[in-house]
């Protein structure tokens, strides 16, 4: 009897947890569309701020939504010169050597668990020492460091799956390594490095704690990168801090803002992932 | 001609692949060093055990206590994992051992998209439902007069921030469980809630705890959802409704101040050092114990 009861009692608890995943979710993004949707406007996303905007009166967000975009696509291919030769490496050169790609992956591991601030705390060190200002390019390169080792780890987790013959036989073929990594491996694997830029790329428009101490505030677009620049969580986060309603409305448009570009980026990673795979050998 | 262009090109590719790994694998040295090499200006003048445990907290006379906010960072990570906890374990079970693979492919974009959201959105998120909640609703129930904007807000949004990043670790662990080991304990009279109970969740066991551990490494880190509702007031909390002021916020907070108060950035470089301690710790040995159970597998 009691066994029939707690079955059940599990069973149901189960399918609530379940239940809820979606629950949050949709509770989330339609907390922040229904807050944010009266407040959005062309001029929000089309203008920078002019003078009073933090009073209330016109203006938008333009500069944080050019500024987020800048970082996070120059954070990516900083982090894109770096981390496709060390997975390149770690599948195809280093190879054999299973203990120390293994290191590698350990350290890799280690380095995604540190936590943004830190980051942005060390971001901001190294831009001290090297006596850059809060910038662009000291946000770019903190950013970088930031999804090096998330770019990497979801790039090796699709090149691990590559079959050994396939590379041996390209190897049998006289190719050099060179040509192994770029005409077979990224080849093959073309979807899984697209899924891990895009998630790199999601990761590092979301995120406020490594770039606040770097890249400063600033109204306007920057036109290079030793420039301050906005950036869009910051502007959630800053507006929303102001005592004035309009001001705090226009930070929950710039919250629908950010996640609509999120929700892009999420679903284009799957689109993309599913379109490149008929290309690919068998 | 061409065989020596294409050997100029693998050596090229070797080099740039040497400078690429070496940059890895010095990153966390050059991190950890850096920030050690900040705060021990602070550590010199104040001492370790008196930094950690102190809670006095005078940054212009140059006295820095972070007992207050180790405290709300821990209070902060405790609640948010024990909220999380049975939702994750309910539902990661129920995805692996009833669920169909349909309904797997059906929840992991729902899991990977709660991922993806972005922290900042999460504190909006806070600040617009939870924190009514907590004010209005959860702490009169206790006789409590509250703002919303405490322990328990920071708790419950971390909560469902873990979500995600816990049951994507706790659906792989789960997925190593041989299939044979659960139909033998089913074929000798066990329901399905026993045979997960005493053989599914045991023979994880060890998973189970590092997915943990890495959550809890996670949430200790988290910054800026957390900081939106929180409250930040500098105190050792004394209960859930209290507001706090964990580490990553205290950091967050005061950057713009850190260059105009002697040894202030120091302290806080020395607060970057011990989040980066902790999460490094908890990191390292939850990967140890997964390493350990895909070698097994």
């Amino acid at each position: 009897m009691w066994r029939k009861i707690e079955e059940k009692a599990f069973y149901y608890l189960m399918v609530i947890s379940t239940v809820s995943l979606g629950f949050f979710l949709l509770l989330i993004v339609a907390t922040i569309v229904y807050r944010g949707l009266p407040y959005l406007s062309w001029e929000m996303i089309s203008q920078t701020p002019k003078g009073g905007y933090y009073f209330g009166r016109e203006g938008g967000i333009l500069n944080a939504i050019i500024g987020s975009l800048y970082l996070s696509s120059g954070a990516v291919i900083i982090a894109l010169v770096i981390s496709l030769p060390v997975s390149l490496a770690m599948n195809i050169h280093l190879k054999r050597r299973k203990k120390l790609v293994n290191g590698l992956r350990f350290i890799l591991d280690l380095l995604w668990g540190i936590p943004s601030i830190v980051y942005g705390a060390f971001g901001f060190t190294l831009m001290i020492y090297l006596g850059i200002k809060a910038s662009l390019l000291a946000g770019i390169i903190t950013v970088a460091f930031f999804i090096l080792p998330i770019m990497i780890r979801s790039m090796d987790e699709v090149m691990k799956n590559v079959p050994l013959s396939l590379i041996e036989s390209a190897f049998a073929l006289g190719s050099t390594r060179t040509e192994v990594a770029f005409k077979v491996m990224v080849r093959q694997t073309f979807p899984g490095i697209i899924t891990a830029v895009l998630l790199a790329f999601g990761r590092g428009i979301g995120d406020v704690a490594a770039v606040l101490f770097t890249t400063g505030y600033t109204d306007n677009i920057p036109t290079s990168l030793m420039q301050q620049t906005a950036t869009l969580p910051l502007a959630v986060f800053f507006q929303l801090g102001s005592p004035i309603p309009e001001v705090q409305n226009r930070a929950y448009a710039a919250a629908l803002i950010l996640t609509i570009i999120i929700l892009v980026v999420s679903i284009s990673t799957r689109y993309f992932g599913k379109r490149f795979r008929k290309t690919l050998i068998k | 001609m061409a065989l020596k262009f294409r050997k100029f090109k693998d050596r090229f590719s070797s080099l740039w692949i040497k400078i690429a790994l070496f940059f890895v694998v010095l990153l966390p040295v050059v991190i950890t060093l850096s920030l050690l090499y900040k705060s021990s200006v602070v550590l010199e003048t104040n001492g370790l055990k008196e930094l950690l445990f102190s809670s006095v907290w005078r940054p212009l006379a140059g006295q820095f206590g972070f007992w207050p906010f180790i405290v709300s960072s821990l209070w902060v990570t405790i609640l948010g994992l024990l909220i999380t906890a049975p939702i994750c374990m309910f539902s990661a079970i129920f995805l692996t051992q009833y669920g169909s693979a349909r309904l797997l492919r059906f929840m992991q974009p729902v899991i990977d998209i709660l991922a993806g959201i972005p922290s900042v959105i999460y504190g909006v998120w806070g600040i617009l439902i939870i924190v009514p909640m907590v004010g209005r609703y959860l702490a009169p129930l206790f006789g409590i007069e509250s703002t919303g904007f405490s322990i328990l807000a920071g708790g419950l949004v971390l909560s469902v921030m873990l979500i995600p990043f816990i049951l994507n670790i706790l659906i792989e662990v789960f997925k190593t469980v041989p299939v044979e080991l659960s139909e033998a304990s089913l074929s000798l009279g066990a329901t399905k809630w026993q045979t997960i109970k005493f053989v599914v969740v045991r023979k994880s066991f060890a998973g189970i705890t590092s997915a943990f551990g890495l959550g809890l490494s996670r949430a200790f880190g988290e910054t800026i959802a957390v900081l939106m509702v929180v409250g930040n007031v500098v105190g050792v909390p004394k209960g859930i409704f209290d507001p706090g002021y964990p580490l990553p916020a205290l950091i967050a907070n005061n950057y713009g101040e850190m260059l105009s108060i002697p040894m202030y950035d120091s302290a806080l470089m020395f607060a970057a050092l011990i989040l980066l301690v902790v999460v490094m710790f908890f990191n390292f040995l939850s990967r140890v114990v997964i390493i350990r159970l895909e070698k097994k597998v």
